[in-house]
C-alpha cells in the first residue's frame, strides 16, 4: 500500500525537473508510487527507483494521449485504488489541474491546485490571490489531491534505489467515451531555453522593449533564463503569447525575475510577485515596478542589459 | 445555415483586481465588495454570441444565457452579461451556498444546468473563461464536465461548432493542438479567442428587458448540507496577508548599471 501517488504524463526519455520535485514532496509522505503514462524507457524507471517509487503504474490503453483530461482522469482513479494512496501530486499545468479537478469528482476527494508546500499531515500551503495571501487549505476527504507548483523544494534522490515494481491499471471502458479526442498535434519550435513556467530565472520585456526582444535573449542565454514578456509585448505581436507573465498568462516563481522595459501593472505584478528576487530597469523612474523591486535601475535597458550580458560572460570565462 | 445551439456562459462576479483584495471571515472566503463581471468570462459571452449570431440568433431559436452562482451581488454580473447581449440570465443564489469550494460550486452549477436543460431543449454547450480572476483555480469547467459526463474543451484559442461536433484549437502546453468533441460539451475558452464588445446604449436599454430568472437550491433540487462550507471537501484553514515587497536599491544609470547590476546577482548568489 503506498502512501502517495505521483502522475506522471508522458515524460518521453528524460523525466522534468518538476516531475523529480513531485517525487521528492511524495516521499516525505511515505510510501510512493506513480501512475505513468506513455513509453517507460529503461532510464526514466531508474530515476523514478532512485527517487524511491516502489512501483509504477502503467494503463492498459496506449493511446491516452490521444485524449484530453477526462480519460487520464479516469485511468489514475483507477491507481489510486490499485495503489490505496491517500494523497496524489500532479504537476500544476493546466492539464495536470483539470486531471486533479475530475479525479476529485471521481474519488469524492478534496482538489487543492497551485500548491507551493506540503505538510507530513497533507496541509497544503498555497498563495492566493495574485500572492496578497498566504493561506493554508486541508482536505477533509479520505483522498487529498494536490497539483503543486513548480520550484518550490530542491528534488534530492532517495537514500537507497532500487528498481521499482511494475504493473498495470486497467482504464475503466467508460472512461474514453464521451472524452474529447486530440485530432491533429504539432509541436511548437524549441527555443531550447527553460520552461517559463519552471525556469529558475526569468528576463521578461514589456512595452519598453520597442518590438526588439534582442538583448533580453542574449542575457537569457547568459543566464540560462526562459524569456518572459508582458502582455503589452504580446499582444504588440513582438512575442509569443506562450511568454506572457501574468494574470492572463502564465504565473512565475523563480529565484530571479529580470523586468525590463514594464511599467508593472496590477496584471503583470500578478505572474510575477512572489519571485524571490526582483530586478527591475525602466527609463520612467515613477515607474510602479521599482516599489517591488529588490533592485532597481532607472536607465536605457538596449545600454544596461548588453552590458550586463557582456560582463557575465566575461566573469564566467 | 448551421443547427440551432442553446448555449449556457458561466459569468462569475468577483473582485476588481485593481483594487486590494481582501480574505475576510470564518472560512476564510473572499471579501466581495468592488466587484465586477470577470474578465475573462467577457471572451466566453462573445464566443457565445458570435455562434449564435452565425446561426440567425434569438429569431432563429438560439439561446445565450448568462449563469451566475452566488450571493445577491452576483446578479450584477448577469445584468452586465444581458447588456453585452445575452438572451436571458439565470442567478442561482442560496444563503447555503456561500463558502462551496470548487467541487461544491460545480454540483450546483451542474444542477442548475440541468434545470435549464430540462426547461425546453438541452443545453448544447456550456462556456467558461480560462480562470476566475479571483480564486483563479481553473478548477470549474472540469469538474462541472466530470458531473455532466460532458467531454471538455479547455483553453480553446479559436472555435467552430459544425455537425453536433466542436472543433478547438488549443495552445496551452508544448504542442498546438485541435481537439474534437461530441455536443454536449463543456468548452473554456482563453483571452486570445475573440475582441469582446462593449455594452452599447441600445444593449443597455434592451437588458431592462430581457428576464432574469431567480433559482434557489430548492428550485434546482440540491440539499443545503451539499454544498457551501458543510458541502465542500477542502477548508481554508488559516490566510495571512503577505507582507507587501519593499523597493530595495534603485540607482540611476551612470553608464556602468549593467556592471553593478552583475555585481548584486553575485552577491546575491544568482550567477
Amino acid at each position: 500500500m503506498a502512501n502517495a501517488l505521483v502522475f506522471i504524463d508522458n515524460p518521453g526519455a528524460a523525466l522534468k525537473k518538476s516531475s523529480l520535485e513531485l517525487l521528492t514532496i511524495a516521499r516525505s509522505l511515505g510510501e510512493t508510487a506513480v501512475a505513468f503514462t506513455g513509453q517507460l524507457h529503461d532510464d526514466v524507471a531508474a530515476t523514478l527507483g532512485a527517487y524511491g517509487a516502489t512501483t509504477v503504474y502503467q494503463p492498459s490503453v496506449e493511446d491516452l494521449d490521444n485524449y484530453l483530461v477526462g480519460p487520464k482522469a479516469a485511468y489514475l482513479a483507477a491507481a489510486v485504488a490499485a495503489s490505496g494512496a491517500t494523497t496524489v501530486l500532479l504537476d500544476n499545468s493546466p492539464e495536470g489541474k483539470e486531471i486533479a479537478g475530475r479525479l476529485g469528482i471521481k474519488l469524492n476527494a478534496g482538489v487543492i491546485t497551485d500548491v507551493v508546500g506540503v505538510e507530513a499531515d497533507g496541509t497544503a500551503h498555497k498563495s492566493v490571490l495574485a500572492g496578497s495571501y498566504n493561506t493554508t487549505a486541508k482536505a477533509t476527504t479520505p483522498v487529498t489531491v494536490l497539483s503543486v507548483k513548480a520550484n518550490n523544494v530542491e528534488p534530492a534522490p532517495a537514500g537507497a534505489a532500487a528498481a521499482p515494481a511494475t504493473a498495470t491499471v486497467e482504464v475503466p471502458a467508460d472512461g474514453l467515451a464521451n472524452a474529447a479526442r486530440i485530432a491533429a498535434r504539432t509541436e511548437k519550435p524549441v527555443s531550447g531555453r527553460p520552461d517559463l513556467s519552471e525556469a529558475r530565472i526569468v528576463v521578461a520585456g514589456g512595452r519598453g522593449v520597442d518590438g526588439d526582444f534582442g538583448p533580453l535573449e542574449e542575457l537569457a542565454d547568459a543566464l540560462g533564463a526562459a524569456v518572459g514578456a508582458s502582455r503589452a509585448a504580446t499582444d504588440a505581436g513582438w512575442i509569443g503569447h506562450d511568454a506572457q507573465v501574468g494574470q492572463t498568462g502564465v504565473t512565475v516563481s523563480p529565484q530571479l525575475y529580470i523586468s525590463a522595459g514594464i511599467s508593472g501593472a496590477i496584471q503583470q505584478k500578478a505572474g510575477m510577485q512572489t519571485s524571490k528576487v526582483i530586478v527591475a530597469i525602466n527609463k520612467d523612474a515613477e515607474s510602479p515596478v521599482f516599489e517591488i523591486a529588490d533592485y532597481g535601475i532607472v536607465g536605457d535597458l538596449f545600454k544596461v542589459l548588453p552590458q550586463a550580458t557582456a560582463e557575465i560572460k566575461k566573469r564566467k570565462g | 445555415m448551421e443547427e440551432t445551439l442553446k448555449i449556457v456562459v458561466l459569468v462569475k462576479h468577483v473582485p476588481d483586481a485593481q483594487f486590494d483584495r481582501h480574505i475576510t471571515g470564518p472560512g476564510n472566503t473572499t471579501d466581495r465588495d468592488e466587484s465586477i463581471l470577470s474578465e475573462l468570462d467577457e471572451y466566453a459571452l462573445e464566443a457565445a454570441l458570435q455562434l449564435a449570431e452565425e446561426r440567425g440568433g434569438p429569431k432563429a431559436g438560439n439561446e445565450v444565457i448568462a449563469l451566475s452562482m452566488g450571493p445577491s451581488g452576483a446578479v450584477n454580473a448577469v445584468k452586465k452579461s444581458l447588456q453585452i447581449g445575452a438572451y436571458s440570465g439565470v442567478h442561482l443564489s442560496d444563503d447555503a451556498l456561500a463558502g462551496s469550494d470548487a467541487a461544491a460550486t460545480s454540483l450546483a452549477l451542474a444542477a442548475a444546468i440541468r434545470h435549464i436543460s430540462a426547461d425546453g431543449r438541452p443545453v448544447d454547450l456550456v462556456l467558461t473563461g480560462m480562470a476566475s480572476t479571483d480564486g483563479e483555480t481553473s478548477l470549474i469547467p472540469a469538474q462541472l464536465a466530470e458531473r455532466l459526463s460532458f467531454p471538455q474543451v479547455t483553453f480553446a484559442s479559436s472555435l467552430e461548432v459544425t455537425g453536433g461536433q466542436v472543433s478547438a484549437r488549443r495552445d496551452a502546453g508544448a504542442f498546438s493542438e485541435t481537439v474534437e468533441a461530441q455536443l454536449p460539451a463543456v468548452v473554456s475558452v482563453t483571452d486570445q479567442i475573440n475582441e469582446p464588445r462593449y455594452p452599447n446604449f441600445k444593449g443597455i436599454l434592451a437588458a431592462k428587458k430581457k428576464k432574469i430568472a431567480s433559482l434557489s437550491l430548492a428550485d434546482v433540487g440540491v440539499d443545503a448540507s451539499q454544498v457551501g462550507l458543510a458541502g465542500s471537501w477542502t477548508v481554508v484553514e488559516s490566510a495571512e496577508a503577505r507582507p507587501p515587497r519593499t523597493a530595495g536599491t534603485i540607482i540611476t544609470d551612470d553608464g556602468d548599471a549593467g556592471i553593478k547590476l552583475v555585481d548584486f546577482l553575485a552577491a546575491q548568489k544568482l550567477l
